[in-house]
């Protein structure tokens, strides 16, 4: 697929070859809300990787999860298939993809800023050294300090770190750099 | 779905998908057994998202030998494939901590080198690896944290390191149809663990990591003994309504 060389191309730059009805759907598959994260959609959190009308009717999906043991996969295929039924398609499978694995690269500069105001201070750009060892602070989602401690190394799931601002002394997730 | 023991893959293969998913798989249900019990609520979630993550890599795994829920929920003891390390009991938190250790830092070398190959399990270690960074990472801060804490908490986690480190050595036994480079795994596991080790104010043991009285043939379907028990928990709802779901 075009978008596991180009991580960072937005939903509407639909892969080249795909034809309109594609591009049609694949916007509809994308803007599908993250279960778990409703401020943002598949797109955003750039897991959906590929659609392809395979025949009248029938669509195949592309789908990578963040974390191998993510259970909100379940629940975005689920959706997917909801959503392509409602726009006619009558036989969607959706299929778990792991190759390439997702980064939190690939979430867009749209998704990162939805993560902010919805709290979450999003992801730093992962180094080539793998994502522990980065070393730039994250800014607190609520004062935009960079005054903020570690609390926990996991937090509500296993994408997030629990982190406090001690300038405004609020407790906040992190979304954790992949 | 029967209760017939379910026959194994003989392909190398399955022989590695089982030992990879089976340590996956049994660590990730022990990790499980914390929930309600752990000393603090941040550990309650952290551990049981490592155990999710672990859980999701053994999905992937037994299902590249076959049936994944036949594979965890039907087998008897013997055909399971996982290091005595990852069976042993969760005892004391200091000593759930020296068994993430040992086993997080090999996990994160072994699947780096699993990664950088072409061969079948490179997709899903690539994925893998990155989790088991964090897994690394948290196992190493509290390490840090017991052995260079309290004279109680550096005392325990001695004691951890000691009891659990008889179990390592079957780490480093090659496993059938994985590419790895088993010398090079040993010592870059050896050298990050003292590294850890030696910054909490603790020491390595000195003591065999294998062999004479010394524990490790949990890849030929030997096991210690509580991991009858642990099994027993944990298949014993699906042996007594065979195909229940939610």
């Amino acid at each position: 697929m075009v978008t596991a060389s180009a991580p960072h191309e937005s939903a509407e730059s639909a892969p080249r070859g795909s034809t309109r009805l594609e591009e049609e759907l694949r916007a509809l598959a994308g803007a599908v809300p993250d279960p778990e994260l409703p401020v943002i959609t598949l797109a955003e959190l750039g897991v959906l990787r590929g659609l392809h009308v395979t025949g009248p009717g029938r669509v195949e999906v592309e789908l990578t999860p963040t974390y191998t043991g993510c259970p909100a996969v379940e629940a975005m295929s689920a959706d997917i298939e909801r959503v392509l039924h409602e726009h006619g398609q009558a036989e969607v499978s959706v299929r778990t993809v792991l190759s390439p694995a997702w980064s939190t690269d690939d979430i867009t500069a749209e998704g990162r800023r939805k993560l902010q105001e919805f709290g979450i201070a999003p992801p730093r750009p992962t180094g080539p050294a793998g994502p522990v060892m980065v070393g730039l602070a994250i800014r607190c989602p609520h004062c935009g300090s960079t005054e903020t401690t570690l609390l926990s190394r996991f937090s509500s799931t296993a994408c997030k770190a629990l982190r406090r601002c001690e300038a405004c002394r609020e407790p906040f997730d992190h979304f954790k750099e992949l | 779905m029967t209760d017939a023991p379910v026959t194994l893959g003989e392909a190398p293969l399955a022989t590695a998908a089982l030992a990879l998913g089976d340590d996956a798989l049994v660590l990730s249900h022990r990790l499980g057994e914390w929930a309600g019990h752990a000393p603090v609520l941040e550990e309650e979630v952290a551990l049981a998202n490592i155990a999710l993550d672990l859980l999701g890599q053994a999905r992937t795994l037994l299902s590249l030998a076959g049936d994944e829920d036949e594979l965890a929920y039907l087998r008897e003891e013997r055909s399971f494939r996982n290091a005595q390390l990852v069976e042993q009991p969760n005892g004391d938190f200091a000593r759930t901590i020296a068994r993430q250790l040992y086993f997080s830092v090999h996990q994160h070398l072994l699947y780096g080198q699993l990664a950088a190959g072409d061969g079948p399990f490179a997709p899903l270690a690539g994925k893998a690896v990155k989790e088991v960074a964090y897994h690394r990472d948290h196992a190493e801060h509290w390490t840090l944290r017991l052995g260079d804490g309290t004279e109680e908490s550096h005392a325990r986690m001695q004691r951890a390191l000691d009891a659990l480190w008889r179990y390592t050595g079957e780490l480093f036994e090659p496993v059938e149809g994985l590419s790895v480079d088993w010398t090079a795994l040993r010592e870059g596991w050896l050298a990050a663990v003292t590294e850890v080790v030696e910054r909490a104010t603790l020491k390595l043991p000195d003591g065999p990591q294998s062999g004479a009285w010394t524990a490790g043939a949990g890849r030929q379907g030997i096991h210690t003994e509580p991991f009858g028990r642990m099994l027993a928990e944990m298949q014993h709802l699906h042996r007594s309504h065979p195909g229940a779901s939610w």
